[in-house]
C-alpha cells in the first residue's frame, strides 16, 4: 500500500479516526507519519537504524569526489544503486553483496550486533560458486533481450545453456 | 479449499492451547529464501516473477508436510480474503497489499504458510499454540529442506542465505512469540520490559506486527540479528531463557495485582464484562482492548465459565473481514460494529 501523502513510500501505519460516527482511514509511511505529528510507539525502529547509518555514509562519500561516482555506480547484473539502496533499503541481486561489498560491510556489521559471517544451516546443495549464479543472472537477461527482438535462434541457446547451469 | 473456508473458526494455534498459553499465546519461526540466478523482487521483472511463483508453488505443492495444502494466486484473491489472511497473521499486509505476481501457499490446519515474491522470493512460516519454538523450529527445518532438494538457494559461505534487504541475512531466520502481559502493564513495569528487549537486540511490536501500536496488552517478540548467530542457538535462547524470563515477570506482576489491588482489578474485569455483554455498537480496538481484560480474568481465576479459547476466537472472528465474509456481504464500519457487538453478546451471554 502506498502512502497517501507523499505517494512514494509504502505506507506502514495505519491510523482509523472516529468523527462524530465517521470512520477516516490514513495510511502513511513512517516519514510522513512523524511530519504529522503522529508518535510511532513500541517499536524498535530497524529500517530507521539502517537508513540512518545509510545517510551518514552517504554524507561521508560526499566528502570525497570519487565516492561519489560510488554511489551512482550500477550493479552490472540489476542495474541496482547505491543511492536506490539508501532510499528502499532492499537489494536488486544477490552480486550486489559483492558488487557494494565496501559499502555494504559496515552497515551488515551495525545491524547485526557487529556479526559479519554466518553461522548456522548450510543448505545440503551449495551452489558450486557465486559466479555461476552471477552468469545464470545475465544470461537471463540476455535471453529477455532475445525474446524482445524476437531472435529466436539466440533465445534457444540461451535457454539451453541456463538449463545446463541450474 | 479457498481462504473463505477459514473464516468461520479459529486458527489451531490461536486456540489458547499449548504450553504456557495463559501467556504465550502462539510461538511462528519464519525463513526468508531467494532462488539462485535471479534477481531480489525489487529487480525482477513481471515475467520473471511468474517465472519463480510458478517454480515455488510448484515446488512446495508436491511436498508431502503431513497434512493438505492449497495455493492462493494474489491476484485471483478479493481484497476480502486477503484481509482475511493478514488478520489471522498468515501473510504480512504487505504482501495483501503489494503488486505484480504473487501468492501464499497454506496448509488447513494453518500450521504452515510460504509466501511467494513478498520482499524475498520465498519466506515460509511454521505456527503452533503456547510456547513451541523449538517444535517451529524442527518443523520448518524439515520443510525447508525438501524445498532445496527441488530449487537452488542464493547462499553465500560468507553471508549465509542472501536476502533483499541485509537486516535478514545469513539465517534468514526470524523467530517470535505473541504474548499477553497485561500483568507487566498494569503494574507499569512494561516499558522496563521494552528496554530490556531493546538492550539485548530484540523487537516488539503490537499484536498486529510491524507499524502498529500494542493494543490490549498484547505483544509480538522477536529477534533482529540473523547473521553469525546459528538458527539452534537463536531458537534456544528464546525458548529456554528469553520467554521463560518474562513469563516470570508477568506472573510475578500478575500476583502482586491479586494481592494488593484485587478490588480494582475485579472492578476493570467486571466493567469490561459489563460492556461487552450489553454494547449495541463496538469498535475493533476497543472489543480488543476489553477482550484483553477479560482474557486475563480469566487466567486470574477472577473470571468463571468463560474459557480462553470463547475469548481467543472472539479476537479473531470480530475482525473486519471476518466479520464481512462470514455475514456473506460487505458492511459499512457502523454495521460492522452492530454485528460485531451482537456476535460478541452471543457468545459472551450464554455463559
Amino acid at each position: 500500500m502506498q502512502c497517501q501523502s507523499c505517494k512514494q513510500n509504502t505506507a506502514t501505519i495505519h491510523l482509523t479516526e472516529i468523527h462524530g460516527g465517521q470512520r477516516h482511514e490514513m495510511h502513511l509511511c513512517e516519514a510522513c507519519a512523524q511530519q504529522e505529528g503522529l508518535a510511532v510507539k513500541n517499536q524498535i525502529p530497524l529500517n530507521e537504524l539502517l537508513s540512518t547509518l545509510l545517510a551518514v555514509q552517504a554524507q561521508q562519500y560526499a566528502g570525497g569526489s570519487d565516492e561519489v561516482v560510488v554511489d551512482d555506480a550500477e550493479c552490472p547484473h540489476c542495474g541496482m544503486t547505491l543511492k536506490r539502496f539508501r532510499k528502499e533499503l532492499l537489494l536488486g541481486c544477490p552480486a550486489d553483496y559483492e558488487v557494494f561489498d565496501k559499502a555494504l560491510r559496515p552497515i551488515i556489521g551495525k545491524s547485526q550486533a557487529g556479526n559479519t559471517t554466518h553461522r548456522g544451516k548450510v543448505p545440503s546443495k551449495v551452489p558450486d560458486d557465486t559466479k555461476q549464479q552471477i552468469d545464470l543472472l545475465s544470461l537471463r537477461k540476455r535471453l529477455d533481450v532475445a525474446v524482445k527482438a524476437e531472435d529466436y535462434e539466440t533465445a534457444a541457446k540461451l535457454r539451453d545453456e541456463i538449463n545446463r547451469l541450474q | 479449499m479457498r481462504p473463505n473456508d477459514l473464516s468461520d473458526h479459529i486458527s489451531k494455534w490461536f486456540d489458547g492451547t499449548g504450553p504456557g498459553a495463559d501467556i504465550v499465546i502462539s510461538s511462528r519461526v519464519r525463513l526468508a529464501r531467494n532462488l539462485a540466478g535471479f534477481e531480489f523482487l525489487p529487480c525482477l521483472t513481471a515475467r520473471r516473477k511468474t517465472e519463480i511463483l510458478k517454480k515455488l508453488k510448484d515446488a512446495i505443492l508436491s511436498l508431502d508436510i503431513g497434512e493438505d495444502i492449497f495455493f492462493v494466486n494474489m491476484a485471483d484473491a478479493s481484497s476480502l480474503e486477503q484481509d482475511l489472511l493478514v488478520e489471522r497473521h498468515l501473510i504480512s499486509r504487505q504482501h495483501a497489499s503489494g503488486t505484480g505476481p504473487r501468492g501464499v501457499v497454506i496448509a488447513g490446519t494453518e500450521s504452515f504458510t510460504a509466501m511467494i515474491n513478498e520482499e524475498d522470493h520465498l519466506r515460509i512460516q511454521v505456527f503452533k499454540a503456547g510456547l513451541q519454538l523449538k517444535e517451529c523450529w524442527e518443523k520448518i527445518n524439515h520443510i525447508d529442506g525438501m524445498i532445496e532438494k527441488k530449487v537452488e538457494y542464493a547462499f553465500s559461505p560468507e553471508y549465509g542465505y542472501l536476502t533483499a534487504c541485509p537486516t535478514n541475512l545469513g539465517t534468514g531466520i526470524r523467530v517470535s512469540v505473541m504474548l499477553h502481559l497485561p500483568g507487566l502493564k498494569m503494574t507499569g513495569q512494561i516499558e522496563k520490559f521494552f528496554n530490556a528487549a531493546r538492550d539485548t537486540n530484540l523487537a516488539v511490536r503490537g499484536l498486529f506486527g510491524e507499524g502498529t501500536d500494542a493494543v490490549g496488552d498484547f505483544f509480538q517478540l522477536s529477534n533482529q540479528v540473523t547473521l553469525g548467530v546459528s538458527e539452534s542457538d537463536i531458537v534456544n535462547e528464546f525458548s529456554d531463557s528469553i520467554v521463560p524470563k518474562i513469563i516470570e515477570y508477568e506472573k510475578l506482576g500478575r500476583t502482586e495485582l491479586l494481592a494488593k489491588r484485587k478490588n480494582a482489578i475485579d472492578d476493570k474485569i467486571q466493567r469490561a464484562l459489563g460492556v461487552l455483554r450489553s454494547a449495541r455498537l463496538i469498535s475493533s480496538q476497543e472489543a480488543l482492548f476489553l477482550l484483553s481484560q477479560i482474557r486475563m480474568g480469566v487466567n486470574l481465576g477472577r473470571v468463571k465459565n468463560i474459557s480462553i479459547s470463547t475469548i481467543n476466537e472472539l479476537f479473531m472472528l470480530t475482525q473486519p473481514a471476518h466479520l464481512q465474509l462470514n455475514k456473506g456481504r460487505q458492511l459499512d464500519p457502523d454495521s460492522r460494529d452492530a454485528v460485531r457487538a451482537e456476535i460478541i453478546r452471543s457468545k459472551l451471554c450464554r455463559n
